[in-house]
C-alpha cells in the first residue's frame, strides 16, 4: 500500500475584503489630509469654549512663544514674495532670488529683518535649528508693525490671528495688540484650543 | 506570488480535460503597503482646525471730548493678577471701592458675573484690566467667561496706577 501523502498546501486566506477596506481608508485619509505646517515654534494655546473656526486663507498668524518671542507668518506664496519685496525696499535689505523662494515657502519666522537674508541662506535642517530671537516689537524699532502693514497693503483681505502660549506674560501680548491698534486694527482673533462649554451656569 | 493550484492528478491517462484552475494571488505585500500608507496618513493628518475667539478692541477715540464718562453704578472692573488671582470691584476707582478676590473656577468670577447686580443692569460695562504679572491664559480665560456668562458689554483696557495701588493695598505689597 502506498503511503498516503498529506498534501502540503499553504494556508491561504482570502484577503480581498481586508484590502478593500484598507485602500478605502487610505483613499479617505489621502484626500482629507492637510499637512500640519512646519512651524518655527510649538506653542501651547489656552483653551476656550469658542467654536469659531479659523479660515483657511488670508490669515496673518502672529505667534508668541513662552519666551516672549514674536513670530510672524502669513499664507500664500505670492503674497509672501510681494511682501518681502516691499519690506526689502523699505529696510533697504537685498534678497537674492533663492532667498525669496525660500521665504515664500516659510510658514513663519522670528528674526529681525537685518538678519533675515543670512537666515534664509541656511540649509533646511540648519535653519530649523537656528536660534530665532523674535521680531522686534519695541516702540523704538517695531518691525512687526511694518510686516503687518505691508501685508495689509499686499493683501487687503487678511485677517489677523494671535496665537499665544498660555504662559506668555501679558505685557508681550499687549505690545502686539498695541501694534495692531496703532494701525486701527481693532478686530482680531485669538487662536485657542477647544474646551467643552459648561452646561449649567 | 501568484500560484495556480492544480487539482491532484488522478493518475489516469487519457482524456485531456481543460483543467479547472482557481487563481490565488498572494496579496500580503500589497496589504503591507496599504497599511503602511494608512498608518502614515492617519498619523500625519490634522483633523481639527484651531478654534479662535474674536475680540473687538474699543476704538481709540480721536479726542477727549468723544469719550463719554462711565457712571459709577454702571462700572464693574476685573483686575487680573498674578498666580491666577482675580480681583474685582464695583464702581470707579476714585471712590475707593471694596476690592474682592476670587479665581477663574466655575464658582469664582463666573458666579459674580451672573449675579443680579450685573445681569439686571443693561448698561453695566465690564472693564478687564490685566496686570503686567498676569499671563496670556488669564486674559483668554476671562474673555471666555464673558462668553459663557453672555456678558455683552466688556472691554480690555490698560491698567492704571490707581488700580495698581488698590491691588497693592489689598495684598499688602
Amino acid at each position: 500500500m502506498p503511503k498516503v501523502k498529506v498534501k502540503r498546501k499553504k494556508p491561504s486566506l482570502d484577503m480581498t475584503p481586508m484590502v478593500d477596506l484598507a485602500f478605502l481608508l487610505v483613499t479617505f485619509f489621502m484626500l482629507t489630509t492637510k499637512f500640519a505646517p512646519d512651524d518655527a515654534v510649538i506653542v501651547d494655546t489656552p483653551s476656550s469654549v469658542s467654536e469659531i473656526k479659523i479660515p483657511d486663507a488670508n490669515v496673518i498668524t502672529i505667534t508668541v512663544d513662552k519666551e516672549d518671542r514674536v513670530f510672524f507668518g502669513v499664507d500664500g506664496q505670492q503674497v509672501k514674495e510681494k511682501l518681502l519685496d516691499k519690506m526689502a525696499a523699505k529696510y533697504k535689505v537685498g534678497f537674492s532670488e533663492e532667498q525669496r523662494k525660500t521665504f515664500s515657502l516659510l510658514s513663519n519666522f522670528g528674526v529681525p529683518i537685518s538678519s533675515l537674508p543670512s537666515y534664509l541662506s541656511l540649509e533646511g535642517n540648519e535653519r530649523k535649528k537656528a536660534f530665532q530671537p523674535g521680531i522686534p516689537v519695541d516702540s523704538m524699532r517695531n518691525e512687526l508693525h511694518d510686516w503687518v502693514q505691508q501685508t495689509r497693503f499686499t493683501n487687503p483681505r487678511v485677517i489677523i490671528a494671535i496665537k499665544g502660549d498660555s504662559e506668555v506674560s501679558y505685557p508681550t501680548i499687549q505690545k502686539v495688540i498695541n501694534t495692531l491698534q496703532e494701525q486701527n486694527i481693532n478686530r482680531f482673533n485669538l487662536i485657542t484650543d477647544m474646551e467643552a462649554r459648561p452646561t449649567s451656569l | 506570488m501568484a500560484e495556480i493550484q492544480e487539482k491532484a492528478d488522478s493518475g489516469k491517462g487519457g482524456k485531456k480535460r481543460a483543467k479547472k484552475m482557481s487563481v490565488h494571488l498572494d496579496m500580503t505585500p500589497m496589504v503591507d503597503l496599504a497599511f503602511l500608507l494608512l498608518t502614515f496618513f492617519m498619523l500625519t493628518t490634522t483633523f481639527s482646525k484651531p478654534q479662535t475667539m474674536e475680540i473687538n478692541m474699543p476704538v481709540k477715540p480721536d479726542s477727549e471730548e468723544d469719550q463719554s464718562p462711565l457712571k459709577a453704578s454702571n462700572a464693574f472692573t476685573i483686575i487680573l493678577g498674578d498666580d491666577d488671582k482675580v480681583y474685582y470691584y464695583y464702581g470707579l476707582v476714585e471712590d475707593k471701592p471694596e476690592l474682592n478676590t476670587t479665581d477663574y473656577s466655575a464658582n469664582g468670577i463666573r458666579k459674580v458675573l451672573i449675579s443680579p447686580r450685573i445681569k439686571s443692569n443693561d448698561k453695566m460695562v465690564v472693564l478687564i484690566k490685566p496686570m503686567d504679572v498676569s499671563r496670556y491664559k488669564n486674559v483668554v480665560d476671562i474673555l471666555d467667561e464673558m462668553k459663557i456668562t453672555d456678558t455683552k458689554k466688556y472691554a480690555l483696557v490698560d491698567i492704571n496706577d490707581a488700580d495698581k495701588e488698590l491691588v497693592a493695598s489689598k495684598t499688602g505689597g
